[in-house]
């Protein structure tokens, strides 16, 4: 069965048809990436599926039960996670701080057991730990943990995103625009961590990328979308292939 | 230089980082102890008000300087916890219980106003908290039977352990019944801000939507945190109540509201230090302002006590210089100042520079 299924979604500010009729599965175990111009909709598919945006239409399963009017913050708990196109980390707060907050869908203490501090508090905090841990011995992040987010480079910033995305356990990470305004060679990087995600963790991913040479690499599907709606599906190559696709992005050849 | 090093979980986990910080928390506390010898009654008194100033400032720190929601109305806690405190001991009601009364009042009372008033954010949100500490003042008058109307109502002496503890005639006793619900409430408060809940309310200070996507009930951590903020200035206002004596309802004007979260940002806005230097100011503040003119006017002969004011106009002065070369307050020099030391002689000027934050831009909140 299909982890998640998109069928039919749309959505509308004002009189723009944002998503207009996207339907897709993403299987277990696979990366699927949505491509598509600038405004394309594809981070507004993300909002949509994180049910940060209420959908104007459509429904989406993940794991067979139907989450489109399930509010946003019991989603994490069943195993979506996500990291945000321009960095959503608490910077006043050190790396461990932030993946610890990636546990908060996990917790099992109540707010006045936390007050009195209670054994069974600390036990969990350690149990909390020790997850976090083995996600920073994933991602390399070692050298960060006590270290503040408004002192810590772009690049470590998405990876330590993507950290705390992790540490909620999730079944299926949305990535949006990982690569971007990483150099060369952290990009390279992300393609590993990426593939390791899918093989070593188990996880399945769903992307929103640009860069084609990371897309290509890591994808086992791609969704072309263009003003919302969807173009063309299919491995990374069909799809920079489709005409539709290249006229979208480049547009139509002038006739005389 | 003191480098630990972390060998087990728990030492991140436990309040103390190790055996030297606890000493030195161990020697104030001592300090605080030996207060009521160390110190004549006027200054043991003056030390009792920042003690309960400190309970408010950490009640409006959880709120403002945690969660990121600031209000300007906590003087109308204040109010709810030292009117309910009094009408209940005044109906002979025992002091403790009335005192867990006032807690849970103001932080019920607070929990119902939160969910309308935190839909707000920003500059509407000060607003709606300011017009609170409005009504408070006409509430406070109407409400007569509790609040004894304009004239108020007059503390009655606490009997507890077997001794009547009183302001005036008992300070020692009333400094460290004082001293005993700060200490209770800030390790209550330390330990909410190192588990799940306190991690929930700095996430949503610094970013709801990502709050929200990693599975925290954004509208619940902050009604949590208002309410429990209520309930500490709730506590705060039932001792102001009997340091004043007297409390009517001109004692919780708006200015208090004001200077409660001034008194937080000159501390160091989301520090719990903060809290406490801030009141030591707030308190300490106008009494130096006194010793100072008095001691002009011996030795110079100028009468700063002619210009009115003065201490206000002193008090913005330190305001505007905080907020312009130190925004993480008394609490951001005192870490510093304890940095240089640690690091003596490595430390490097630019160490604490803000770096710069990169654009959020598509921010939903």
């Amino acid at each position: 069965m299909s982890l998640l299924q998109v069928k039919d979604l749309s959505i509308s500010f004002g009189g723009v048809k944002a998503v207009d009729g996207v339907s897709f599965t993403v299987e277990p175990g696979e990366v699927f990436t949505l491509v598509g111009p600038n405004g394309a909709g594809k981070s507004t598919i993300f909002n949509l599926i994180s049910r940060l945006y209420e959908p104007g239409g459509g429904q989406i399963l993940f794991d067979g039960q139907d989450i489109t009017s399930l509010p946003a913050h019991k989603v994490a708990g069943l195993g979506i996670a996500r990291t945000f196109q321009n960095i959503e980390l608490f910077d006043h707060s050190s790396v461990l701080q932030n993946l610890l907050i990636g546990r908060h869908c996990r917790r099992n203490t109540r707010w006045f057991e936390e007050l009195l501090f209670l054994p069974k508090v600390r036990r969990s905090e350690r149990e909390h730990r020790l997850l976090v841990e083995e996600v920073i011995d994933f991602l390399d992040l070692a050298p960060y943990r006590d270290k503040l987010i408004a002192g810590l480079p772009y690049g470590v910033r998405k990876v330590v995103e993507i950290a705390r995305a992790l540490s909620s356990q999730p079944k299926l990470i949305l990535l949006d625009e990982p690569a971007s305004g990483l150099s060369v060679e952290e990009t390279q990087n992300m393609a590993w961590w990426i593939e390791d995600m899918q093989k070593d963790l188990g996880l399945t991913v769903l992307m929103v990328e640009h860069d084609m040479s990371l897309v290509s690499r890591v994808s086992n599907r791609v969704l072309a979308v263009s003003e919302g709606r969807p173009l063309a599906m299919g491995s990374a190559a069909d799809v920079q292939a489709d005409p539709k696709v290249i006229e979208a992005y480049l547009g139509t050849e002038a006739t005389s | 230089m003191s480098n630990r090093f972390k060998s087990r979980y728990d030492d991140d986990i436990n309040l103390f980082e190790g055996r030297w910080h606890l000493a030195q928390y161990a020697i104030l506390m001592a300090l605080l102890l030996a207060a009521p010898w160390l110190l004549g009654t006027y200054y043991l008194g003056e030390l009792t008000a920042v003690l309960v100033w400190s309970l408010a400032g950490l009640g409006l720190m959880l709120i403002s300087g945690h969660t990121g929601q600031v209000s300007l109305g906590h003087a109308a806690f204040m109010a709810i916890g030292a009117f309910t405190n009094l009408a209940l001991m005044l109906r002979g009601w025992h002091f403790l219980p009335a005192l867990l009364a006032s807690a849970v009042t103001s932080g019920v009372i607070g929990a119902i106003i939160s969910r309308p008033i935190l839909r707000m954010s920003g500059i509407y949100l000060a607003i709606a908290t300011l017009a609170l500490s409005i009504i408070i003042e006409d509430v406070a008058i109407m409400a007569e039977p509790i609040t004894g109307g304009v004239a108020g109502v007059f503390a009655p002496p606490i009997a507890m352990f077997g001794m009547e503890i009183d302001r005036y005639a008992t300070p020692e006793a009333f400094y460290y019944l004082c001293l005993a619900v700060l200490v209770l409430v800030t390790l209550g408060y330390l330990n909410l801000l190192r588990s799940a809940s306190g991690r929930s309310f700095l996430a949503v200070r610094d970013s709801e939507v990502s709050a929200r996507a990693l599975g925290v009930n954004v509208a619940r951590a902050k009604t949590l945190s208002f309410s429990l903020s209520c309930a500490i200035t709730g506590l705060a206002g039932a001792l102001y109540a009997h340091l004043a004596q007297a409390v009517n309802y001109e004692s919780f004007l708006v200015l208090i509201s004001i200077t409660l979260l001034l008194q937080i940002v000159i501390g160091g806005l989301g520090s719990v230090h903060g809290a406490f230097f801030g009141a030591i100011v707030v308190v300490l503040l106008p009494q130096l302002i006194a010793i100072a003119s008095d001691y002009l006017d011996n030795t110079a002969g100028i009468q700063i006590a002619a210009y009115p004011g003065l201490d206000t106009a002193l008090f913005a002065l330190l305001i505007l210089l905080m907020v312009i070369y130190e925004p993480r307050g008394l609490y951001g020099v005192w870490f510093k100042v304890r940095t240089w030391l640690q690091l003596f002689p490595l430390y490097r000027k630019g160490m604490f520079r803000r770096t710069r934050t990169y654009l959020k831009t598509e921010r939903q909140r």
